[in-house]
């Protein structure tokens, strides 16, 4: 009940950050999936909650849901950055597509052979739908700090994945995959602020100096 | 074995080590050049114990890559290429150690040092690999170190562009590797060397993959366009352990993948003759219009590989037409030229390092006299000149005689086809050893005699002690070797009977009658030492009591004669190339004299390499421009990067699930 309470949010606020544009709102969005990660770590583990489920469940709200949008919305506030100024695809056209995704997603995960029954039936597609949207705002989106949100996303999309159907992971294997997120969004926020300050804008698309060859 | 793993362990340890105090150019030497002594001495004893017949060892430990394992043997053959490696890696790292000082302060010695240990490591590991995975892991350290080491002097365009084109090729030839490794494991269902079975309908193809892609990394014509780039960009003591060593590993691949792939149809022998003959000839004669000293050792290093992939093709022509003789001997043959070869090559490439590292320059047009101011260089060089020259009584005489001896045993076997084969192998070889012998005269006597053509030339003193010590040594490996060829030939027994996979008791029969033969070759060459010395004390008596005038060498009867006037290097090799020219091609530039009293003038000549030019650049070039019209794929948008990756991920999971 509480899981598939919580996958339904989670794959609302999906669909919802597609069609955001303000990065504040988005910056929200996110520090809510954090939280409801967390909320999904405890209901996976509803019937004997350990120590262990409690201490990694507030580690994964007081990281994603907290410290990285605070993080995030400094650098935010930082970049004088405000919208997501034309995206390569947009707001409404992303939803449909969004929508078009969760079909596929629910359409994969009926085909996908599992070792294990998964917890609840959304898990798989929720999953899938987390990490395409997560992928398809990499995709899309110009900012650079939208780009940080949207691999959050894929990561969370992930992590759903995994503890849904794994169950008992180790924890240092979940506390060291956190840590991996933790150190890549600290130097993303970093990367985006010193390329904010030495260009004056965030915007991928005009990065394109960097690749291999030039003509 | 532990003690072997314990050498790999000591060399990968003071390459970090060394790299980690690079700062300091004489600790980052010390802990380099001193790990690679300390784990020769130690590695030695395991190998030698396996060339001379002791049960294989073998260790397999559990790896977590997908059919890979760490599994390492040591046999006879292994062993054989073990020595090899032990004897001359050392002795380049010493002479290295003085070598690579002259950049003090100017350059971190620590990561020369790191990649150099690291190499020696990695060919060690990949003569002893038994997985497939294993090996070609070894296999792509053992061609980044040594690429790393040939970009040194990275501040030099031509040496980038050399490292390029050591790159390119070296990861060509380990794609052939790759699909012949998949092809071997997709039939044995298992990557480990023990595995593979002989599938007849195969191996042809997986012979194919093997010549090209280990010949690649020996060098073999038509791959050897990286070698001369490569050899001569690189510092001298890491061109000796190329040339000498590395090169021999590819060498090493081809001979175990006989070993795996079962008894051989004829025409793989015929492919083998024809490759080295084509490899040793195109060699020779590149060799010979080269006027780059270094230049000059790579094309031999060609040459000389082709004899020794002319001796496999003699031994695997003897295999297939039922004559363990020829076989035996074609295959020592080739391993002692390959123990040969390291060991003169290596000496030939410190010798000219020293002449470089004295004299600031490798145009043989530029050098001349230094016998006289470097008379140990000199002597040691000698020792090699005459020694590749397969002149008697040095060593690279006897693994060209046992090559010679296998052929001419082959002449009589019945079938006309085998009598071609070897009948070709020796006039190719007689043509090959002749051109060589004029090629290292003109060398000696360019570089070493007459009078110094320039003054750096002039003002070249004797290079450190430590660098006169190494290549003394290698020289003493050449005459002992030589010397002690009936011993040598006749310990070559366990190894010849792991490569030709023939009974220990035909080998030991074959090998000990070459043995006899050698051991008439030692006394004559004993007789001929003893005659020369006795001749030199009757010069020396008989000039002792007379007025010794002294004269101008290359006096040419003139009053005043200059050192311009001495032969230039092309013009001493002018009567061969002139033989060679649809061959060479070499560009003239410069006007012909005219007149009576003619006007100054000028003449350069150019041997660009024949398929570099003609074949790889055409090609290169056609692929570039047929590639640029997807170059916009790549045009430095990250996020549509990720789309690609994105759409190849849903593209494998809708294929795989729908």
């Amino acid at each position: 009940m509480w899981v598939d309470t919580t996958l339904v949010f989670l794959a609302l606020s999906s669909l919802l950050l597609l069609g955001s544009s303000r990065l504040s709102r988005c910056v929200r969005i996110v520090a809510f999936q954090g939280v409801l990660l967390g909320v999904l770590t405890m209901a996976v583990a509803q019937h004997d909650p350990s120590l262990r489920t409690i201490f990694f469940a507030l580690a994964i709200v007081a990281l994603k849901g907290v410290g990285f949008p605070w993080l995030l919305s400094r650098v935010l506030r930082e970049s004088e950055v405000h919208r997501e100024v034309d995206p390569l695809v947009g707001y409404i056209v992303s939803m449909l597509l969004g929508t078009l995704t969760l079909a596929l997603s629910f359409w994969l995960s009926a085909r996908l052979p599992l070792p294990a029954p998964p917890l609840s039936s959304l898990v798989v597609p929720v999953a899938f739908f987390t990490t395409l949207a997560g992928l398809f705002l990499i995709v899309t989106r110009r900012a650079a700090l939208t780009q940080v949100l949207a691999y959050l996303v894929l990561e969370n999309g992930i992590y759903v994945f995994g503890v849904g159907l794994v169950h008992g992971t180790p924890m240092v294997v979940e506390l060291g995959i956190l840590l991996d997120v933790f150190v890549a969004v600290f130097v993303m926020g970093i990367a985006i602020f010193h390329i904010n300050r030495e260009f004056d804008h965030i915007d991928t698309e005009q990065l394109t100096i960097l690749r291999d060859w030039t003509p | 074995m532990y003690l072997l793993l314990v050498a790999i362990g000591i060399l990968c340890l003071s390459g970090l080590v060394a790299s980690a105090v690079g700062r300091s150019s004489r600790w980052a030497t010390a802990c380099g050049a001193g790990g690679v002594v300390v784990a020769a001495l130690i590695g030695i004893v395991p190998s030698v114990a396996a060339v001379l017949g002791a049960t294989p060892q073998s260790i397999r430990l559990a790896w977590s890559v997908p059919y890979g394992a760490f599994f390492v043997e040591v046999d006879a053959l292994s062993g054989f290429f073990l020595v090899v490696i032990f004897t001359v890696c050392p002795i380049a790292a010493v002479w290295g150690s003085a070598y690579l000082l002259q950049h003090h302060g100017k350059k971190s010695l620590g990561p020369p040092w790191f990649f150099f240990n690291v190499l020696i490591a990695s060919m060690a590991l990949v003569v002893v690999a038994r997985n497939g995975v294993l090996f070609l892991v070894a296999w792509e350290v053992m061609a980044l170190a040594s690429f790393f080491l040939v970009t040194f002097d990275d501040d030099d365009e031509g040496v980038r562009d050399a490292g390029w084109i050591y790159l390119v090729a070296t990861h060509l030839g380990t794609a052939f590797l790759l699909v012949l490794f998949l092809l071997l494991g997709e039939h044995a269902s298992s990557l480990d060397f023990d595995r593979f079975l002989a599938s007849p309908e195969r191996a042809s193809v997986l012979f194919l993959l093997a010549v090209c892609g280990f010949g690649t990394k020996a060098g073999l014509l038509p791959f050897h366009v990286w070698l001369p780039e490569a050899h001569s960009a690189a510092p001298s003591h890491v061109s000796a352990v190329m040339s000498g060593v590395m090169i021999k590993i590819g060498i090493y691949g081809l001979i175990r993948m006989l070993t795996i792939l079962g008894p051989p149809p004829a025409w793989w022998g015929w492919l083998l003759v024809a490759a080295g003959l084509s490899s040793g000839i195109y060699g020779v004669v590149f060799a010979l219009a080269q006027h780059d000293l270094k230049r000059l050792l790579a094309y031999s290093s060609v040459e000389n590989v082709g004899i020794i992939v002319l001796g496999l093709g003699v031994g695997v022509v003897g295999l297939d037409a039922g004559q363990p003789t020829v076989a035996t001997l074609g295959f020592a043959g080739a391993l002692l030229h390959i123990l040969n070869h390291a060991l003169f090559k290596g000496l030939l490439f410190l010798g000219v390092g020293a002449v470089a590292h004295s004299t600031g320059t490798r145009e043989l047009d530029q050098l001349g006299g230094l016998l006289k101011r470097m008379p140990v260089t000199g002597a040691a060089f000698v020792v090699g000149a005459v020694a590749i020259a397969a002149l008697p009584p040095l060593n690279g005489f006897v693994g060209e005689w046992l090559i010679y001896f296998a052929a001419f045993n082959g002449i009589a076997a019945p079938g006309r086809d085998t009598a071609t084969a070897v009948l070709s192998a020796i006039g190719g070889l007689a043509l090959i050893g002749g051109l060589v012998a004029a090629g290292f005269t003109k060398v000696f006597g360019i570089v070493f005699l007459g009078e110094p053509r320039s003054r750096s030339a002039e003002r070249a003193a004797e290079p450190a002690l430590v660098m006169r010590a190494a290549m003394l040594a290698l020289a003493a490996g050449c005459v002992f070797v030589g010397c002690f060829a009936p011993v040598v030939v006749a310990a070559l027994v366990p190894v010849v009977r792991v490569a030709t996979g023939l009974p220990a008791d035909a080998v030991a029969q074959h090998l000990g009658e070459a043995s006899r033969l050698l051991r008439w070759f030692v006394a004559a060459a004993a007789a001929l030492v003893a005659t020369s010395v006795l001749i030199l004390f009757l010069r020396r008596w008989l000039l002792s009591r007379r007025d010794v005038g002294a004269a101008p060498t290359w006096d040419c009867g003139y009053a005043a004669p200059t050192p311009r006037m001495q032969y230039t290097s092309s013009s001493f090799s002018q009567p061969l190339t002139e033989l060679f020219t649809f061959l060479l091609q070499t560009r003239h530039r410069g006007s012909a004299l005219k007149g009576l009293l003619p006007d100054p003038t000028a003449l350069a000549t150019a041997a660009p390499d024949l398929l570099a030019d003609g074949m790889y650049r055409p090609l290169f070039d056609l692929l570039g421009r047929g590639l640029r019209s997807v170059r916009w794929v790549q045009h430095g948008r990250v996020h549509v990067y990720v789309l690609y990756i994105a759409i190849t991920l849903l593209v494998l999971l809708v294929w795989k699930l729908g």
